[in-house]
């Protein structure tokens, strides 16, 4: 983003102090990520947004799936209306008389659930091959950056439908989809800066030490590619969720018993066209809310992790 | 030159060739065929006679010889749905979502490319500020759910537009087009501008990036400097100079276009093969799904083989370098 160009960092008068003599470079990257207000506030956001998913259980006002408290007499209600039991429902009620507010809650954790597990595999597997094509070049370097052109000239989402009409629904299977559509996003990425990386003082230095191939490439090699690889992680993380909630909405992504925010949009589309658009709407707000902090967090991220930007 | 195309061309066979292993594989042995095929009452004798006149009984070379020999005669197996041959089906449902891509890739064009050069021209003023921020929200924006949006603003709230299927069509060519009569038109402005969206954000970036770099260049003072009116320096000599990455990067998403028509056909229920291919999934008719995942594979190598062509025409480093590797 245009606005995340740093200007010199001055230390303000109270911060010297309190940081102490040495600045470490945990703080340097704290105060440069700090510089841009939005950033900061999105990155607010998101650790809230983590943090309502992982505990879930303990902060939604009911359980919208525990068939006993559900009651279908309380379906299709408005935004603010009471239910008998005494409880508001704030965003309204689904189809079957859940509460949005916990569905939304549940949602979220099987979304954030999926996009984060496919993006971690995503990056291990993408990550190794990168490394080994950057490390070994030659034939072998040749052999795979032809299989990842090849496979970046279809469309990540063109990939998982494939994949997902082959296999089928599930969590499983969709991770593993996603997983497939995305790792040569990491591999190109990783293989990109290991090249620039393997031709440095350090590495030779490491091999005329005689160390093995995987001590040079692990503690060696890797260490200085990840921050394009932090960047492009939460870029693509975000990207995944986006996936997920796509697949799902079309119904080829999670079955009806992992209710992620895409298949709570999808439920309500039958019900839009007759007006009643909260079912639909207020999962897409928290989906698309969770996308675009990622997405100004990793902006930010890039910036901050760029040496070229560096001052 | 030549040997360059040669070995695309022979690269393109052998992606679809693998393609259309993992789809055979894929198909066969993660689904039973049979199972679909047979009730359960069936009985033994009755399950062998299927599996018999499947083919089924044969080892899977066997078997994977015969789909790609009945593939290249054009002969994918009959929908279980439909009772048409696979390949009619989709055939027939492939100029809506042409026709749909294709306007979206005007209206990328038309939207973006003003507004992208506004925003190079004038990066300072507000209006550039709220078109980039604009841009962003395209880019983050999901497509299913900008569309079911539109659906309720203006089908729904404001009784504007219609919102499913293709209106009223012409025959054009011999092949039914919607946007030469006023009701087509009507059914084609959401879902084409739903699946625009993304694009317009991505030509708006581009182009701005472009304008910004070009407005510096010597040939453009020169040319205000010769007293050139502004109209005629900005449509003429800097709309020519950002053009080159805009058209190659759009030439480029046209594939991607028509994957995610896949989305925005459900969501309008245009009467595309995005939508038949998510209908037939549903519906578990194998012989359309492997069908369009052979018709699609086979799009996108075309595609990319023109580009790449294309590209070692415009860029000779492109080719030089692949042949020495």
């Amino acid at each position: 983003m245009s606005d995340a160009v740093t200007p010199p960092a001055t230390p303000t008068a109270d911060e010297a102090p309190i940081a102490g003599a040495v600045e470490t470079p945990f703080r340097r990257f704290c105060r440069d990520y700090m510089e841009s207000r939005i950033a900061t506030v999105a990155l607010a956001v998101l650790v809230a947004i983590i943090l309502i998913a992982l505990f879930a259980p303990w902060i939604s006002p009911t359980d919208p799936y525990d068939l006993a408290s559900v009651s279908i007499l309380d379906s299709k209600l408005k935004p603010g209306t009471q239910s008998m039991g005494g409880i508001t429902y704030w965003l309204g009620t689904d189809g079957a008389g859940r509460d949005l507010v916990s569905a939304i809650i549940y949602g979220l954790r099987i979304s954030l659930g999926v996009g984060v597990m496919s993006g971690v595999f995503a990056l291990c597997i993408g990550t190794a091959v990168g490394l080994t094509a950057a490390y070994f070049g030659g034939r072998i370097d040749a052999f795979i950056m032809r299989v990842v052109d090849i496979q970046l000239s279809f469309p990540a989402i063109l990939i998982a439908l494939i994949l997902l009409a082959i296999l089928g629904k599930g969590v499983d299977k969709i991770t593993i989809a996603l997983v497939i559509a995305q790792w040569a996003y990491y591999a190109r990425t990783v293989r990109g800066s290991a090249l620039v990386e393997r031709n440095k003082e350090y590495i030779e230095a490491a091999q005329c030490l005689a160390l093995g191939h995987n001590r040079v490439v692990f503690r060696h090699l890797f260490p200085n590619c990840l921050p394009p690889l932090i960047v492009v992680g939460t870029i693509q993380t975000a990207h995944a969720i986006s996936l997920e909630a796509t697949l799902s909405f079309l119904g080829v992504g999670l079955p009806i018993s992992e209710p992620s925010l895409g298949l709570l949009i999808s439920n309500g589309f039958d019900f839009m066209l007759s007006g009643l658009y909260w079912i639909s709407f207020f999962p897409g707000v928290a989906l698309l809310v969770t996308i675009v902090t990622i997405n100004l967090v990793g902006d930010q991220l890039r910036d901050v992790l760029n040496p070229r930007l560096q001052k | 030159m030549t040997v360059f195309i040669i070995r695309r061309l022979l690269q393109s066979i052998a992606v679809v060739l693998v393609m259309s292993f993992i789809v055979f594989v894929g198909v066969n042995i993660v689904g039973d065929p049979v199972e679909m095929m047979v009730s359960d009452e069936a009985d033994q004798a009755e399950r062998e006679k299927v599996i018999k006149s499947m083919g089924l009984d044969k080892p899977w070379y066997i078997q994977y010889a015969r789909f790609i020999g009945g593939a290249l005669q054009g002969d994918l197996g009959k929908s279980f749905v439909y009772g048409e041959p696979a390949l009619q089906i989709i055939a027939h449902r492939i100029p809506a979502t042409f026709e749909l891509a294709l306007a979206a890739l005007v209206m990328a064009v038309v939207v973006g490319i003003p507004l992208g050069v506004y925003a190079g021209l004038r990066p300072d003023t507000v209006g550039s500020k709220t078109i980039m921020a604009g841009s962003i929200l395209g880019f983050s924006l999901p497509t299913f759910w900008v569309g079911l949006m539109f659906i309720m603003v203006f089908a729904v709230i404001l009784g504007w537009l219609p919102s499913t299927g293709r209106g009223d069509t012409v025959e054009l060519l011999g092949i039914d087009v919607s946007f030469l009569t006023m009701d087509g038109l009507a059914h084609l402005f959401l879902p084409a501008f739903n699946l625009a969206l993304f694009k317009i954000s991505m030509v708006i970036r581009l182009t701005r990036a472009g304008t910004r770099e070009v407005v510096h260049q010597d040939y453009i003072k020169f040319a205000r400097a010769k007293g050139l009116s502004n109209r005629r320096v900005v449509l003429v000599h800097l709309m020519k100079n950002i053009m080159i990455p805009v058209v190659t990067v759009l030439g480029l998403e046209f594939g991607g276009l028509i994957a995610f028509s896949v989305v925005t056909e459900t969501v309008f229920a245009w009467p595309g093969m995005g939508k038949l291919i998510i209908d037939s999934i549903q519906s578990l008719d194998r012989p359309v799904i492997v069908a369009y995942l052979m018709i699609i594979v086979l799009i996108f190598v075309i595609i990319n083989l023109v580009v790449d062509i294309f590209y070692s025409l415009l860029d000779p480093r492109v080719r030089l370098s692949e042949i020495k590797s």
